[in-house]
């Protein structure tokens, strides 16, 4: 165990083992090359589409609220740092929200309009482009008591062994990250970077997406996008990683 | 389906082999390297094997067979909890305890009976 922390702190200098290690310090360097520039960046064409969209009037919604752009204006000054202080609690509903559950009320509610699917590439494409307006922030979820009920849920998920395999988060991404599952270095399974281009789907995803994808590798029964589950574990995850910077539109292996 | 039991003296369960066919080394070889079938080169390596990117996760198969006998091997692929509760490797042929189990896959183990013979069988020619 000590040459392991050894060989870890060797590996990453730049930050003491304590603190929380980005995904992309785990990837090799095609893979960090391909998220560094954003002309090559397989996901920065979300960026682009979710721009179309948040400008463009959308089906169904009335004149002079008719898009994403008539209320918010710019994306660059009006949803800087937006993504870096979510999932949060929707003032509305009570309930805790991510970006993509934010973006559809956003769209039925004020749009009057039917709002993208969860993992559509509509609604990546939104959420790709409300991310990239906080990349170089770091997580800065909500704490305290309003939320302390869903950190415990998020922490319960994340700590359960689960599947065929009976394996939990915690397991590889907190207790055994540096470490190879065949080729693949073991990251510490942070969020910063989602929506993301996955090497080995070869298309974006979101965030649970990539959530069901490693339950299912335990082989365990996955949760639903937008679950509750999946919710807290979101939050969970962005609190645990808290002070990374953001990413969006990422690329990992 | 005969699950085994967590019993508590397993390891007189384990010098059983689980079926009356001997184990195939050569067959328990393709098992090991099969990463379909969650298999032990995603987590421990085997220098004898030309495999690449083999797992560093749990120790090294490297002369297994001159540390355990065909019983202890058997018993730590069947459930290795009955050993180490904690343990993070997977029970490969028992669904005993687990946790929201996928539905394809909850209908069997990782591995059949026949399939942790074959493997320890294969684990046993790793000698020094």
């Amino acid at each position: 165990m000590q040459r392991l922390v050894l060989v870890l702190a060797l590996l990453f200098p730049a930050a003491a083992l304590s603190e929380p290690i980005s995904g992309y310090q785990f990837m090799e360097p095609s893979t960090r090359q391909l998220q560094d520039d954003d002309f090559l960046n397989p996901a920065f064409f979300l960026v682009e589409r979710g721009r179309q969209l948040w400008d463009g009037a959308w089906p169904g919604a009335p004149e002079g609220a008719a898009s994403c752009q008539s209320c918010h204006g710019a994306p660059e000054s009006s949803m800087r740092g937006v993504s870096a202080r979510y999932p949060a609690l929707d003032p509305a509903t009570g309930k805790l929200v991510n970006l993509e559950l934010k973006i559809q009320s956003e769209i039925a509610r004020k749009l009057s309009a039917e709002p993208p699917q969860y993992e559509s590439a509509d609604l990546l494409a939104l959420t790709a482009l409300i991310a990239f307006q906080s990349r170089g922030m770091p997580l800065d979820v909500p704490t305290g008591e309003k939320v302390a009920g869903w950190l415990a849920q998020g922490e319960e998920i994340y700590t359960t062994r689960r599947g065929q395999l009976n394996l939990s988060c915690q397991n590889c991404h907190g207790e055994h990250w540096g470490q190879k599952l065949r080729g693949d270095t073991i990251s510490q399974g942070h969020s910063n970077a989602f929506p993301i281009f996955r090497l080995i789907w070869d298309e974006v995803g979101s965030l649970h997406r990539m959530f069901s994808w490693c339950m299912e590798a335990v082989r365990a029964e996955p949760y639903e996008y937008g679950s509750e589950e999946y919710l807290a574990l979101e939050l969970y995850l962005a609190d645990r990683g808290r002070g990374l910077t953001i990413e969006s539109p990422g690329v990992r292996r | 389906m005969c699950l085994l039991p967590l019993a508590a003296n397993a390891g007189d369960v384990s010098s059983v082999p689980l079926t009356s066919t001997p184990g195939d080394p050569a067959r328990g070889q393709d098992i090991v390297r099969d990463t379909g079938r969650a298999s032990c080169l995603i987590c421990h390596a085997i220098s004898a094997m030309p495999d690449r990117d083999q797992g560093t996760l749990g120790p090294s198969l490297d002369a297994i067979a001159t540390r355990y006998t065909e019983a202890e091997l058997r018993q730590r692929i069947v459930d290795a909890r009955t050993l180490a509760p904690d343990t993070i490797m997977p029970p490969y042929y028992s669904n005993e305890g687990l946790v929201r189990i996928g539905s394809r896959w909850a209908q069997s183990t990782i591995y059949s009976a026949q399939d942790v013979e074959d493997v320890v069988a294969f684990l046993m020619t790793l000698g020094d």
